[in-house]
């Protein structure tokens, strides 16, 4: 059983967010980057699948060499090895279709990604994934598991959930209650360090989308208070002030 | 050429986020002379009123394996259909069932992609799109010819059209050998909106103390016709289910009102349900952060607060 997991490195949730260069660029001054919080699900749901199945966990990322201390953290977290295609990733497609090359080489059984990256939300790679592979994919799990041959799931559908069967190979894409996402700890940490963490440099597809500029929500005109004695105002003033009920 | 849009339906009747992506597929097509196709898979009641919300065709697919929503079959029947109309661009809702679909049918079409889109394209033909879980918003422009766009529920008005399209019905088998996955259960809470389609949100924290405290949550809740949501303490400490939490890490949602009770407004949770058109904040701590991205706030104790809003609302109800 070999395992592929698709592993973004994103801005931490605390980040202020900014921008520079006329609103075109993020600005990383003092922000800290982490493990996309929904890859650590996958990660964990993979190690926790490849234990049981006596199979292996890679994990991929497509970034520039300043994501490698957190592939150092998924393979210290227990990812056999690792391997980062060498590129700025670009949008969705772009990172698919370099993931995709990677995979078609090393015939994975189970390809599980994050339900979408906490920086550009796409909620994207797992599908264009699944049909560059052709091979099925489940979106937003919060069960997954491997019996018998065949992958039993969970997903949120709009308004409630749905259990699935499904064949491998198969991907997809993790949701929180997936599991509990595991830390490292000193073994694993000193075990990193020797694991392999393949570069490859990318293929020279086109990415299909410009990232323009960027804007920041507009701030609140400021908060009308009201008071507490006379809470009931607040449903007179949505009322007939704002119409909204 | 057309825009063709995948009109999603619960149980056969449309929902809301398919006649806003067709009024957004009118608007559009207007300005690019192009006509709308709306494309409705299953068994479904009133085609009729896709036409009053921007459609100029309409085509039905019904048949077996389609009664069921799978990914695979369902985006190889859409891009089928947008390869016979000849589609310029396919508008899917920005929904569950519309992002494990969307991706799939862009790749089949040779398409570029674009989520989370909350505006038509402008001069530039870049759209809005949310970024950083709407801590910002990001213009980007799509390079390849056809186009994928998955259109945020809430972020388009719908508009009344009275067109009387034409309806084609058509009878399709998909090989049971393309679908990999078979649904064995599927679960909704019935009589209760979706989180993500809600106009209106009542949403708890941990100021709420308690999951035997909800009562008061749902029956504003219900008053209101809002959905409940809950911060990610809550489900955490499983006070609720996990589908109501939002924010960075749960469901994002823009409800025209959003009510806030015992809720900090830690960044991450406001990341979910900053773009709320209208946000209400209750909170017994004047100084709680919720306030700054408030646009009505109450200082004062849920238990004593939430109940008067309950007995107006009630009035005004009666
Ligand atoms: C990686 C990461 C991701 C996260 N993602 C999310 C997310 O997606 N969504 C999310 O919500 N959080 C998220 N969080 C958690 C977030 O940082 C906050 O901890 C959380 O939002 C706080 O929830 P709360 O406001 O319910 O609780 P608290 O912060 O404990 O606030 C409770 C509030 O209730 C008020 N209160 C208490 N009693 C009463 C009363 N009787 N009447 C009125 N008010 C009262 C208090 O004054 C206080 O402001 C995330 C954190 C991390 C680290
Ligand atoms: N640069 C990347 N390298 C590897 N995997 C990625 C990358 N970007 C996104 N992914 C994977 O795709 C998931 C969804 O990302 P997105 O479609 O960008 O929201 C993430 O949770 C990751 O599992």
């Amino acid at each position: 059983m070999r395992i592929l997991v698709c592993m973004s490195v994103v801005p931490d949730t605390t980040s202020k967010i900014t921008f520079k260069d006329n609103n075109t660029k993020f600005n990383t001054d003092g922000v800290q980057f982490i493990i996309n919080p929904y890859d650590e699900l996958a990660l964990t749901k993979a190690l926790e699948i490849a234990e049981k199945n006596n199979g292996t966990v890679t994990v991929i990322n497509v970034g520039l060499a300043d994501t490698e201390p957190n592939i150092r953290k998924a393979l210290a977290i227990g990812a056999n090895d690792a391997i980062r295609v060498n590129a700025d990733p670009k949008d969705a497609l772009f990172v698919a279709t370099q993931i995709a090359k990677v995979a078609k080489e090393n015939n994975y059984d189970i390809i599980l990604t994050g339900r979408e990256s906490i920086d550009y939300n796409g909620g994207l790679v797992c599908g264009l994934l699944g049909e560059l592979l052709t091979i099925p994919s489940i979106n937003v799990v919060t069960k997954f598991d491997f019996e018998n041959g065949k992958v039993l799931a969970a997903r949120d559908i709009d308004g409630g959930r749905e259990e699935l069967e499904c064949s491998v190979p198969c991907i997809a894409s993790a949701q929180k209650e997936l599991c509990e996402p595991r830390i490292p700890n000193m073994r694993g940490i000193m075990a990193a360090r020797t694991k392999p963490l393949v570069v490859v440099e990318p293929t020279n597809e086109n990415d299909f989308a410009d990232y323009i500029s960027f804007e920041l929500p507009e701030a609140k005109q400021g908060v009308k208070m009201i008071d507490a004695a006379n809470a009931e105002e607040l449903i007179d003033l949505l009322r007939n002030e704002k119409k909204l009920i | 050429m057309s825009i063709l849009v995948f009109a999603e339906h619960d149980n056969g009747t449309f929902k809301k986020s398919s006649y806003e992506a067709l009024t957004y597929a009118q608007d559009l097509a207007a300005a690019k002379n192009l006509t709308v196709t709306a494309l409705a898979i299953g068994s479904v009641s009133n085609l009729n009123e896709l036409g009053n919300h921007g459609a100029n065709s309409v085509i039905n697919i019904k048949g077996n394996n389609l009664d069921i929503f799978s990914a695979e079959a369902y985006s190889n029947t859409i891009a089928k259909i947008a390869n016979e109309e000849n589609a310029s661009i396919v508008i899917i809702s920005n929904t569950y069932s519309g992002k494990s679909i969307a991706p799939r049918v862009a790749v089949k079409l040779g398409a570029g992609i674009i989520s989370g889109v909350v505006s038509l394209p402008a001069d530039d033909l870049s759209v809005k799109k949310t970024a950083f879980s709407n801590k910002a918003m990001a213009f980007v422009k799509l390079k390849s010819d056809r186009k994928v766009f998955c259109l945020v529920p809430n972020s388009y008005e719908v508009k009344n059209y009275d067109f009387s399209p034409s309806i084609k019905e058509i009878e399709l088998d998909i090989d049971s050998s393309s679908v990999h996955t078979k649904s064995l259960n599927i679960s909704k809470a019935s009589g209760k909106i979706a989180l993500t389609e809600a106009e209106i949100v009542v949403s708890g924290g941990r100021g709420m103390k308690g999951p035997e405290n909800w009562g008061m949550i749902e029956e504003l809740a219900g008053l209101l016709g809002a959905a409940t949501a809950c911060s990610k303490p809550v489900s955490d400490m499983d006070w609720r289910p996990h589908e109501e939490h939002v924010g960075q890490t749960g469901i994002t949602i823009k409800p025209n009102l959003y009510i806030a009770v015992g809720i900090s407004g830690a960044i991450q949770h406001l990341a979910g349900v900053s773009s709320s058109k209208v946000i209400c904040v209750i909170n017994k701590d004047a100084e709680a952060p919720f306030f700054k991205a408030a646009d009505y706030g109450i200082v004062g104790d849920a238990f004593e607060v939430l109940p008067k809003l309950i007995a107006r609302a009630k009035e005004l109800k009666n």
